[in-house]
């Protein structure tokens, strides 16, 4: 028995079970931990698969920041459970065609050396080596420079964006009107 | 992988000997802490039970472990059994990127006296800290207090403050050093060209921001006894809260570490790659500067007003933090590329 075969089976298993378990979670709270857990469980496959820094980055952007952010948010939205109706009717056939569509899509990746004759280039040589975190510093920083640098500008847009918007609502409100709203409280 | 059993033995031990090493470093340190603390304020502090009190942490353990084990009726079970151990495994996980020494021969076997070497070592235990948020914050919310959910928001909100800013400082340490390990990091610094000699605001910085992350004096603003009782530990008792302080002293050693590794030149000094013990002594000796720092800064320091703590977090060690990045790169490339006479 392949160990890592074994860790595989594991992980594979308990990313598909709190994906699962966070779309039926009737609690909002457990949805989120969830997700989490699901996050970590998907960046020790990105380990498996020799490329740790994803991991890292996994698990510091998405399980670490993010996902604080969504706990404040459902934290504060009190203990209700979500109602169970969809808030966009006819999502169902699209969601439907769309995961159909991926599947097909993933499984002709996976096999496409078995259906073209072609390996392809990912061996296991190419993806340690492009795992780390100085193959992906030059990867990212030399040959796409362009591409990443607008990247965190349109991200810096949007955090702009965000401030104004926050900025904004709090002088449409004269202070008499604010003091009052403030005051039936 | 490639692993013979003599491998996986090694990682075993190391791995015990790592949380058994830390779990009385933290039953230590809460002795250290009340006798240091009693010292500076012309107290005594605990010393009944056994010489000087040393047998003190055993007490309070039995004492914790007898007490009731209350769950209030409205939390959250699972999650509030959770949160605790959230909180101590996160902190536990860290230490295992910190080199407390350099290789030994033990029984014919070359032992490097780490646990792991990773390539991606600092953003591991930056991950890890950000997870550990998780306890603080569940922990608020589980015990369905209003008190307990306010200091899990506090504490949640400020150790995501801070820790941009202790990412950048460990930012400029890593273009110095050219790698995110720490054992790549510590090498870096031999011939004692420590970088806190060449990195003294990055410094500065991440010896603010390891007190803001571990929560500790003056910036325990999660747990401020006048304005939130206890903060998110508030309905916590027996074992349970103990973990609670298991994990902050616990996280408070290893980011100690982390830092020794990162600025003070971990375990080197004089003659310690001769006599490997050395070493080890050196690292302890930084360590324990760091956690009497700590306990001494809990002794003298008030507690900060949350606005100016937000405010120091995001308008000054940020601000500074970056600029600091943004220098070291210059400072980098010129040493490089051999401009300015750098180098």
């Amino acid at each position: 028995m392949n160990v890592q075969l074994l860790v595989f089976a594991v992980l594979a298993v308990t990313s598909v079970a709190t994906a699962l378990a966070m779309i039926f979670a009737r609690n909002a709270v457990h949805g989120v931990l969830f997700m989490v857990g699901n996050f970590a469980a998907v960046a020790l496959l990105y380990v498996l698969l020799g490329s740790p820094f994803l991991a890292a980055v996994q698990i510091l952007v998405y399980a670490g920041a993010i996902m604080v952010l969504f706990l404040f948010v459902v934290m504060l939205m009190g203990p209700e459970p979500a109602p169970l109706w969809e808030h966009i009717p006819g999502q169902r056939p699209f969601a439907l065609l769309f995961g159909l569509l991926l599947a097909a899509g993933l499984i002709v990746a996976v096999n496409v050396e078995k259906l073209t004759g072609v390996p392809g280039m990912m061996t296991q040589e190419v993806l340690e080596r492009l795992g780390q975190p100085t193959a992906l510093a030059q990867t990212l920083f030399e040959r796409y420079v362009l591409p990443f640098e607008v990247t965190s500008l349109l991200l810096l847009i949007g955090m702009i964006g965000a401030v104004v918007l926050a900025k904004r609502e709090k002088h449409e409100l004269p202070a008499e009107q604010a003091s009052r709203e403030g005051g039936t409280e | 992988m490639n692993m013979s059993t003599a491998d996986v033995v090694e990682i075993v031990v190391k791995s015990l000997v790592i949380i058994l090493a830390l779990l009385t470093g933290f039953a230590y340190m809460t002795w250290f802490e009340r006798r240091v603390i009693a010292r500076l304020q012309s107290r005594v502090g605990p010393n009944r039970v056994g010489p000087s009190g040393l047998l003190q942490p055993l007490a309070d353990g039995v004492k914790l472990m007898f007490k009731e084990d209350i769950v209030p009726a409205e939390a959250d079970k699972v999650l509030y059994l959770l949160a605790p151990l959230v909180t101590v495994v996160s902190a536990i996980m860290a230490f295992a990127i910190v080199p407390v020494g350099p290789s030994v021969t033990l029984f014919g076997r070359t032992v490097a006296l780490h646990l792991a070497d990773m390539n991606i070592a600092l953003l591991y235990f930056l991950g890890l800290g950000s997870l550990g948020v998780y306890g603080v914050v569940l922990a608020g919310w589980a015990s369905n207090n209003k008190y307990a959910l306010l200091g899990g928001l506090r504490a949640s909100a400020q150790m995501i403050s801070y820790e941009l800013a202790m990412g950048l400082a460990v930012l400029s340490v890593v273009m110095l050093a050219g790698s995110l390990s720490l054992v790549d990091i510590v090498n870096a610094q031999a011939g004692g060209r420590w970088f806190i000699l060449l990195q003294p605001v990055a410094f500065l910085i991440f010896l603010v921001t390891m007190i803001a992350e571990t929560k500790r004096a003056p910036f325990d603003l999660p747990e401020a006894e006048q304005e939130l009782v206890a903060g998110f530990h508030t309905e916590y008792s027996g074992m349970k809260f103990a973990l609670f302080f298991m994990g902050e002293y616990i996280a408070m050693i290893a980011i100690s570490g982390v830092a020794v590794s990162l600025f003070l030149g971990g375990w080197r000094g004089p003659f310690a790659e001769q006599v490997p013990i050395l070493g080890v002594l050196y690292f302890f000796v930084k360590l324990v500067a760091f956690l009497f720092f700590f306990v001494w800064l809990r002794a003298t320091l008030p507690r900060l007003r949350y606005d100016r703590l937000m405010h120091l977090g995001w308008k000054v060690l940020l601000p500074l933090s970056l600029a600091n990045v943004v220098v070291t790169a210059i400072a980098v490339v010129a040493r490089d590329t051999g401009f300015f006479g750098l180098g």
